[in-house]
């Protein structure tokens, strides 16, 4: 299994640096430091003097990623896109472009974003597969049938309109929980609570199709029916046998988004005031913030290749027979 | 029975349950032997007492916050300087104006706006010079002044606000300077450095930041500006850079602005300094009042420019160092930003001076009291409209504007077009503020476009593109737009000069007659037949282009995009489409537009104009020829240039206010509304709203430093807090059954399955 992870961690670096790559032209398509100079500097009294210097400052008066003035390896280090990339393999980040120090603020934003999305993922996760395993469980029938009319309602309604309602109805309406804000220690959960609950009830719809797909694939296979024949009661059958056989898909859906929980939600984060990750990046496109923004897709990247390793040795655990070479 | 020989009473009410507890088993004894009917009942009457006390269920600050003066609000956007050599966004002054504090200010209540001494003793005395130094009279003609002086006093014991940089150690240097090898280890705020001190207030503080704005890598936005006028400014900004650079080699991240000279800007004594400016500028007097003109202590600089500070994000543009009532005790603009009252402000008293107006509505029942009147300013990260206006509707926040959305929620036009609140809103006691903006949105010409603008050095084709602009300024009927896409929030504008600001004038006399005649008492959009007229007196009868026999074509560039703005840029189509004209909207992102802007290849565009201070000067010259965008960089957008305007300009910016200088401005406000560079679009109305506890709530337009006016009414706020959010918890119950009933025919269903035997 070693093996395998070098080679997968191996694949992983020309897949970043093309990913890298790809920030990075995207952006300077859309943007030239000219741009970012005048964004950064603000929109009144600025001088031709004041952009140069900011550029000179952060190394953008340099070529974007060919320098022809240059000699030797020059042409291609002594650029922009060198200057900026090489470092974020070694994951440091380096200041933003207003001067903060990124990963100090990653790790502070990391925080807020896992606080709500751990446990949206855990209690969805339990949410989602109870109510589809009583869909898997009653399938055929009458109860089946609304409740999948439910989850396509649910899952036919927009993000949005659960988080506008949902402050409205609960914060506003009854007055149970604050309509956004967040706060540390303490203080924090009641916070969250509204959130997290938003968070679960809008996957319902499609979570719980998803698995009752993979359930109803499972419920039948002739292994379900050789349990239900030596007379397992329906509960033993589901839990013991149709669950532990859905596992792998479930897996496949879990834990490849374990790793990028860091990097929050954009408009649950938005609309709540959470000071989190999702924000973060928002911000920092809004700002034309170069530095922060390739950080993030960098981190994003990495985490996500991560999450499909973790998956690929998740397997093995959960499934016996399969073997990593 | 122990129960049956009772000594008194109480012994009796407590003895029964314990005797009764005796006959039930052990578990549900200990729950009988803590909890006996007496403390039940003590318990429920705690648990009450807590209730009442505790902060409604949905309320998003910490019990005991709600009686205390402090201020609750929300912001928007994060700063990104706090730095006041840097910072010129309203965002970034709403916080750093209650901490820094320049020489002067304005008066909060008289109006027109006024300036009065803020730190310093008496407001400046500013002395002519000629060029060869011999002192000249006040309003001596400025082509003879070589050099004005401002010599500024300021008030004695002033301290600066506690702060680490000014904590000496026992012998004599230092506390936190130099921190030295592992200094830094641990800490990663400012609160980490426990120890805090203060200084006097000196007129070098004000010499350090002024040496400040020059400094290239400080990258102050009013460097350039203030190198055409501060003698010696240009000159320190390269010495500054040359001694910087040798610093950075020599190892030294602090450059001592204190050792290198600045000929225009001296300390004269501990407590009075000079600004010498080249020639006359008398509108500098305004920069005294903005926060790039306060004061900064060396120490605090040099205290930052620590190794590894930067890297912390510990820097002077996280954590200001003011003399100002409020200082910055929580920086975290990604939550909540706080401003506490600083324990060593030297005092200020609300002003005693207002009109009538202002003693009816109460604000001079504070006069002569100290200020500030708050303990804390609490301002949340509240990026969505939504949710701040519920919580500002449950009484969270004190203050709200009001977005597009809660308009109708808010506001009720009446019959004469004046702005109400709604019912709803006066039964919780809201107040609504309104005030016309020192600014103005304006739709722009490229006078150097030849359609538009008219070919150069072509009078007759200029007159022909005169006519055309002014044609479409008849058509492009603003009153509809502010109504529509504005919720009625703006006033159309008869010129460049807003409501109350010197030169605007009112009434029939102020009304643009290029466009409007004086009709019924107010000013009538003249009709479109007179646009037509014009249209066709420049070539373009019904709108046909001569050169291709077909609609004449123009060019909108525009960075509003998405589906919120499509029915806005259709509305503009449509204004263009009355004349005969067919508009194309060339939509972009806000850096090519700017891009266009510069190079000059956009048609016809729209913008906006804040102002700085409130002089028409600060109106005028977004339209002065030497400020063109194309040419020169500068703000003038539309590259308009007239001789005669430009001259007049050149008089009128460095006279005082007074007739003379309201006929130079008439005459000017004639030449641009005759050639039409701008369609005068409108000044916006800012409309706020308050809660009655809320008071001293006037607004004002270009004072940013208005917090240690206010004041809260800490009890009511709680009390109306707590009426507007009692929880329904009946919805939780009614939910909770509704659930349990839901799983009835799912139970049923599975006995029913469990029973049966056949599948």
């Amino acid at each position: 299994m070693m093996a395998y992870i070098v080679r997968r961690t191996l694949y992983a670096i020309p897949i970043l640096i093309g990913v890298n790559l790809l920030t990075f032209l995207l952006f300077f398509v859309v943007n030239s430091p000219d741009d970012m100079a005048r964004m950064h500097l603000g929109a009144k009294r600025v001088t031709d003097e004041a952009i140069q210097q900011w550029k000179h400052e952060r190394g953008y008066d340099k070529p974007l990623v060919w320098n022809s003035a240059a000699r030797g390896a020059g042409v291609v280090t002594d650029t922009i896109f060198f200057d900026k990339s090489l470092r974020l393999f070694a994951f440091d980040f380096g200041q933003s472009d207003s001067g903060r120090n990124i990963g100090h603020d990653i790790t502070q934003r990391m925080w807020p974003s896992l606080a709500i999305a751990i446990p949206v993922l855990l209690v969805g996760l339990l949410v989602n597969i109870s109510f589809s395993l009583l869909l898997a469980f009653f399938r055929g029938t009458y109860l089946d049938l609304w409740g999948v009319v439910l989850c396509v309602a649910m899952m036919s309604i927009s993000g949005l309109f659960y988080i506008i309602g949902g402050q409205v109805l609960l914060g506003k309406l009854l007055n149970l929980f604050p309509i956004s804000g967040y706060d540390v220690g303490a203080n924090a959960w009641k916070f969250l609570v509204l959130p997290v609950i938003i968070g679960v009830v809008s996957a319902i719809g499609a979570g719980s199709r998803w698995y009752r797909t993979l359930f109803l694939e499972e419920i039948n296979k002739d292994f379900v029916r050789s349990a239900r024949a030596k007379g397992l009661s329906e509960q033993r059958v589901l839990f013991g046998h149709v669950l532990r056989n859905a596992l792998i898909p479930i897996l496949t859906g879990v834990v490849v988004v374990l790793p990028s929980l860091f990097m929050g939600s954009l408009l649950l984060e938005s609309f709540f005031g959470v000071p989190g990750l999702g924000s973060y990046t928002i911000d920092a496109i809004n700002r034309q913030d170069f530095a922060i923004v390739r950080a993030m897709v960098f981190l994003g990247a990495a985490l996500y290749i991560l999450g499909l390793l973790l998956t690929d040795i998740s397997y093995t655990i959960a499934d016996p027979r399969v073997r990593l070479e | 029975m122990r129960s049956s020989v009772p000594e008194d009473g109480a012994r009796r009410r407590s003895a029964l349950p314990l005797a009764m507890a005796d006959k039930l088993p052990e578990s549900r004894t200990l729950i009988k032997i803590y909890l006996p009917r007496k403390k039940w009942v003590l318990w429920c009457l705690a648990l009450l007492l807590a209730a009442c006390g505790a902060p409604p269920w949905n309320s998003p600050y910490p019990a005991g916050e709600s009686e205390p003066a402090i201020f609750f609000s929300s912001f928007s956007e994060r700063p990104k300087f706090l730095d006041p050599a840097r910072s010129y966004s309203s965002n970034e002054w709403a916080f750093i104006s209650q901490v820094y504090e320049p020489p002067l200010q304005y008066h909060f209540l008289k109006r027109p706006y006024q300036l009065v001494p803020l730190t310093a003793a008496a407001m400046p005395v500013v002395r002519l010079f000629d060029s060869r130094g011999r002192r000249l009279p006040a309003g001596a003609d400025p082509a003879q002044v070589a050099s004005s002086e401002y010599r500024i006093r300021i008030k004695p014991h002033i301290r600066f606000q506690p702060h680490p940089a000014f904590v000496r150690s026992k012998d004599g240097g230092y506390r936190y300077w130099p921190l030295g090898a592992g200094g830094l280890e641990g800490r990663y705020t400012l609160d980490d450095f426990p120890e805090r001190d203060t200084r006097e207030l000196t007129a070098a503080d004000y010499v350090y930041q002024i040496k400040r704005l020059a400094v290239p890598a400080n990258h102050s936005p009013i460097a350039g500006l203030m190198a055409e006028h501060i003698q010696g400014f240009a000159g320190f900004a390269k010495k500054a850079r040359a001694q910087q650079e040798r610093d950075r080699a020599a190892g030294r991240l602090w450059t001592d602005l204190r050792k290198l000279d600045m000929t225009g800007v001296r300390a004269l004594d501990r407590y009075t300094y000079r600004i010498r400016l080249k020639g006359v500028y008398p509108q500098f007097i305004y920069w005294l009042a903005m926060n790039f003109f306060a004061p900064m202590p060396w120490e605090a600089e040099r205290f930052y420019a620590q190794p590894g500070m930067a890297e912390r994000n510990i820097t002077l543009n996280w954590y200001p160092v003011g003399t100002g009532p409020f200082m910055l005790t929580e920086n975290n603009p990604n939550l909540r930003m706080v401003l506490s009252r600083n324990p060593n402000f030297h005092g200020e008293a609300y002003p005693s001076e207002g009109s009538d107006a202002d003693r009816r509505a109460g604000l001079l029942d504070d006069a002569g009291k100290p200020m500030p009147f708050i303990e804390k300013a609490v301002y949340s990260l509240e990026k969505e409209a939504i949710p701040r206006w519920n919580k500002f509707l449950q009484g969270y926040y004190d203050n709200s504007g009001i977005a597009s959305d809660s308009f109708d929620q808010a506001i009720q036009i009446g019959a004469n077009g004046e702005a109400n609140l709604t019912p709803e809103m006066r039964d919780k006691g809201i107040l609504l503020d309104t005030a016309v903006e020192t600014s103005i949105f304006y739709m722009g010409f490229n006078m150097r476009d030849p359609v538009v603008g008219g070919r150069s050095g072509d009078p007759a084709d200029r007159a022909r593109a005169r006519r055309l602009r002014q044609a479409i300024a008849i058509a492009v009927d603003w009153e509809e737009y502010i109504s529509i896409f504005n919720n009625g929030r703006g006033e159309a504008a008869q010129g460049p000069l807003p409501p109350g600001i010197f030169g605007a004038r009112d009434g029939k006399a102020g009304i643009n007659p290029v466009v409007y005649r004086w009709r019924d008492g107010r000013p009538r959009r003249r009709s479109i037949e007179d646009a037509r007229q014009l249209m066709a007196e420049a070539g373009y009868a019904d709108g046909i282009d001569p050169a291709t026999g077909n609609a004449l074509i123009l060019y909108y560039d525009t960075a509003l995009s998405g589906p919120g703005s499509k029915s806005m840029l259709q509305w503009y189509v449509n204004q263009f489409k009355k004349l005969g004209i067919q508009l194309v909207v060339r939509t972009t992102d806000y850096n090519r537009f700017q891009e266009k802007m510069l190079k000059g290849t956009a048609q016809i565009f729209s913008w906006g104009w804040n102002a700085d201070y409130p002089d028409p000067e600060n109106f005028l010259f977004p339209l002065y020829g030497p400020n063109g965008k194309v040419a020169h960089h500068g703000e003038n957008a539309a590259n308009f240039s007239n001789a005669e305007f430009d001259a007049l300009f050149d008089r009128m910016k460095n006279m005082p206010s007074g007739e003379q200088r309201q006929q130079l401005i008439d005459r000017m406000v004639t030449i641009l509304r005759e050639e039409s560079p701008w369609l005068f679009g409108y000044f916006p109305k800012g409309f706020s709203l308050h809660h009655a506890w809320y008071g001293n709530a006037l607004p004002h337009l270009m004072a940013n430093n208005t917090l240690k006016y206010k004041r809260i009414d800490g009890r009511l706020r709680t009390q109306k807090q707590k009426e507007w959010n009692r929880p329904v918890l009946w919805s939780v119950w009614v939910l909770l059954i509704l659930l349990v009933v839901s799983a009835i025919p799912a139970i049923r269903d599975y006995r029913a399955r469990e029973r049966s035997r056949a599948r």
